[in-house]
């Protein structure tokens, strides 16, 4: 049971924009996509979560072939959180998380499904904004909202593609810490894209760097997160330190006090 | 995205009874009107509107006035809940709430058969036809349509609304340049006739194509009733409904098709009533604020049903029958509509 990606390959025109040969992310832990801009991330989580058709290859979670098996039963497999969260309909927080119960209560909500809600409008500390609309919100909450219906989803495979935007510094500590309790207390897998690599050295058990659609690098934080790793994918000399026995890279170091490229 | 539909109060209904109606108190802000008390209203509406529809200034036969009533009613009700409920599923099925299907050209298109006919056949003949044969007709050739939009490029303009919108305006247009040309070629006499059979009439409803098209519409709520749940789920979008479960694409065929049912029945019963639906939801998700089916669905139909029936009564009734209630109702509908594109393009 894990999460397996054979032979992936995603064009778009003439510009092959994912071409992962294989990819296998064992169950439990948190594995941090990296990578830059354009690099194929967000599309690796999109075909992981049937959101979008590969050209070739197959992903499978947990034995499922997400091209092939029931929509309803992948839901209560795997969720997902995009990058580009919209919704079509204006929804308050609360119905938002109401909705990620959906798989479970096909829209007619126990008083399990409630708990549930209740416990992942908490998590994200949306008790008193839970009426508000979704368009009524600040960025980072809104942000929170639908992380809190992914986790109300409640499935073993959790993808959620930069679940740290717009939030401010608390939040997102809170955010990383409900994602690490999610991966060691409730043995949940999830994979999480992340841009800084500081972050996700520090929370994930391993990264997989994308690069031009391919895996450029692959392996815990530590042989990942060197100055010639982040050259590879970022094409910056950036010198590594080490904090708490993780890397830590020192990327705001390369600019003077005056912002001048040293 | 701006095009939305309305927003709902609060959590949904937790009710157990597979009924269309099941709305619970939500527990959101109580400043918001509550679905049921707008229900309420637009149920009491159209009672009143039926009981004055049936009782104002009878004169002669009492039970044949009422016959003629009733029968007039049950068409308008069943045009106003087909055309108000297909509209709401294609605004769940689109993402967006200013579109109707008569955008992919459907009014159009029957005017075209009707003309095409007219002129074939010539119109005494034509109107001579077994109506269940016209009617029957009608609808399959409408529906035909629509799956052969559907198949060739409906799939990927859902996705891509300008197509969807451009594509139905071309194919409108053409039909009714189509249509102009046909009718060019009919004897003023028989225009008349053909006029009759393109401007709503529910004066002179055949009695059995009536109880078809009951039977049918009532289908089609059963089945919109029973995956209720699931429509809710698709409004919210492709990828959010995809991710939760939902058989998105596979859904959205089967929508299309009880959505082409759903406006071709009544058109063929009676005429184009253009605009009937966009007017009715609209006014649905304006007042309930909820895009959940158990709500719109219900209320639009009534409040459809109802905006017929006034048009009527106030055309027969009190102007003499100057001109015909879908006339009305497409100029009322007209200005909505263009407010609501002028509200979303800001
Ligand atoms: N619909 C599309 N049509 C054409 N190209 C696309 C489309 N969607 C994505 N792409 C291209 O695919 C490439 C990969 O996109 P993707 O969203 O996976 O990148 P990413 O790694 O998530 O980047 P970011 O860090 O900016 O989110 C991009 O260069 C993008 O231009
Ligand atoms: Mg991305």
């Amino acid at each position: 049971m894990s999460i397996e990606v054979r032979a992936v390959s995603k064009r778009y025109g003439d510009r092959v924009v994912l071409d992962v040969d294989e990819l296998t992310i064992e169950p439990g832990g948190v594995t941090a996509l990296i990578g830059p801009n354009g690099a194929g991330k967000s599309t690796l989580l999109s075909v992981a979560a049937r959101l979008l058709e590969p050209d070739t290859g197959t992903v499978r979670i947990a034995g499922l072939d997400v091209r092939s098996a029931p929509s309803a039963e992948i839901a209560r497999t795997v969720s997902v959180l995009r990058q580009d969260n919209r919704v079509a309909v204006r929804l308050t927080v609360r119905e938002l998380v109401e909705f990620g119960r959906f798989p479970h209560s096909g829209g007619k909500l126990s008083l399990a499904d409630r708990d549930v809600v209740e416990t992942s409008i908490e998590a994200f500390d949306l008790g008193d904004r839970q009426h508000q609309r979704l368009d009524e919100l600040s960025g980072g909450e809104r942000q929170r909202a639908f992380i809190a219906a992914v986790l109300a989803q409640s499935t073993d495979y959790v993808l959620l593609d930069e679940p740290l935007n717009n939030l401010d510094l608390q939040q997102a500590d809170r955010t990383t810490r409900q994602i690490r309790r999610l991966a060691d207390d409730f043995d949940k897998t999830v994979v999480i894209v992340l841009h800084d690599v500081n972050i996700a050295a520090h929370h994930a058990d391993r990264l997989v760097a994308l690069r031009d659609g391919r895996v450029a690098l692959d392996g815990p934080p530590d042989e990942v997160i060197t100055t010639d790793g982040l050259r590879v994918l970022y094409d910056l000399p950036l010198p590594v330190t080490v904090i708490d026995g993780r890397p830590v890279a020192l990327h705001f170091l390369r600019h003077g006090r005056n912002g001048a490229e040293s | 995205m701006a095009a939305t539909s309305g927003t709902p109060t609060g959590s949904p209904a937790p009710g157990s009874d597979p009924v269309l109606i099941d709305v619970e108190q939500p527990p959101g802000p109580a400043s918001e009107r509550s679905p049921n008390t707008v229900l309420l209203a637009v149920g009491l509406a159209y009672l009143v509107a039926v009981a004055v529809f049936m009782t104002y200034d009878i004169q002669g036969s009492l039970s044949f006035a009422l016959e003629l009533r009733a029968k007039k009613l049950l068409a308008m009700t069943l045009v106003g809940t087909g055309l108000a409920t297909a509209a709401v599923l294609f605004h769940t099925m689109t993402g967006n709430r200013i579109l109707t299907p008569v955008l992919i050209g459907l009014d159009s298109l029957y005017i075209l058969i009707q003309s095409v006919s007219v002129a074939f056949f010539g119109a005494l003949t034509f109107v001579s036809f077994d109506e269940r044969i016209r009617f029957a007709v009608a609808v399959a050739i409408m529906v035909a349509f629509v799956l052969v939009l559907d198949a060739i490029f409906l799939r990927r303009a859902v996705t891509d609304l300008p197509l969807l919108v451009l594509g139905g305006i071309v194919l409108g247009g053409m039909f009714t340049s189509l249509a102009a040309l046909v009718i060019r070629l009919i004897d003023p006499n028989e225009f008349l006739i053909l006029e009759d059979l393109l401007f709503a009439s529910f004066t002179l409803v055949n009695e059995e194509l009536l109880v078809i098209s009951g039977v049918v519409i009532a289908v089609g709520l059963a089945l919109v009733a029973r995956v209720r749940r699931t429509l809710d789920v698709i409004a919210l979008g492709r990828p959010t409904a995809i991710s939760l479960g939902a058989d998105y694409d596979r859904v959205n065929r089967r929508l299309i098709v009880l959505i082409a049912v759903l406006v071709a029945v009544p058109t063929a019963l009676v005429g184009p009533v253009t605009f009937l639906g966009l007017l009715a939801s609209n006014a649905t998700y304006e007042l309930t604020r909820s895009f959940r089916h158990h709500v719109t669905v219900p209320i639009s139909s009534l409040a459809a049903a109802t905006l017929l029936i006034a048009a009527q009564f106030v055309l027969e009734e009190l102007l003499d029958f100057a001109t015909r209630p879908s006339i009305i109702v497409g100029f009322v509908g007209g200005i909505v509509f263009i407010v609501l594109v002028l509200r979303e393009v800001r």
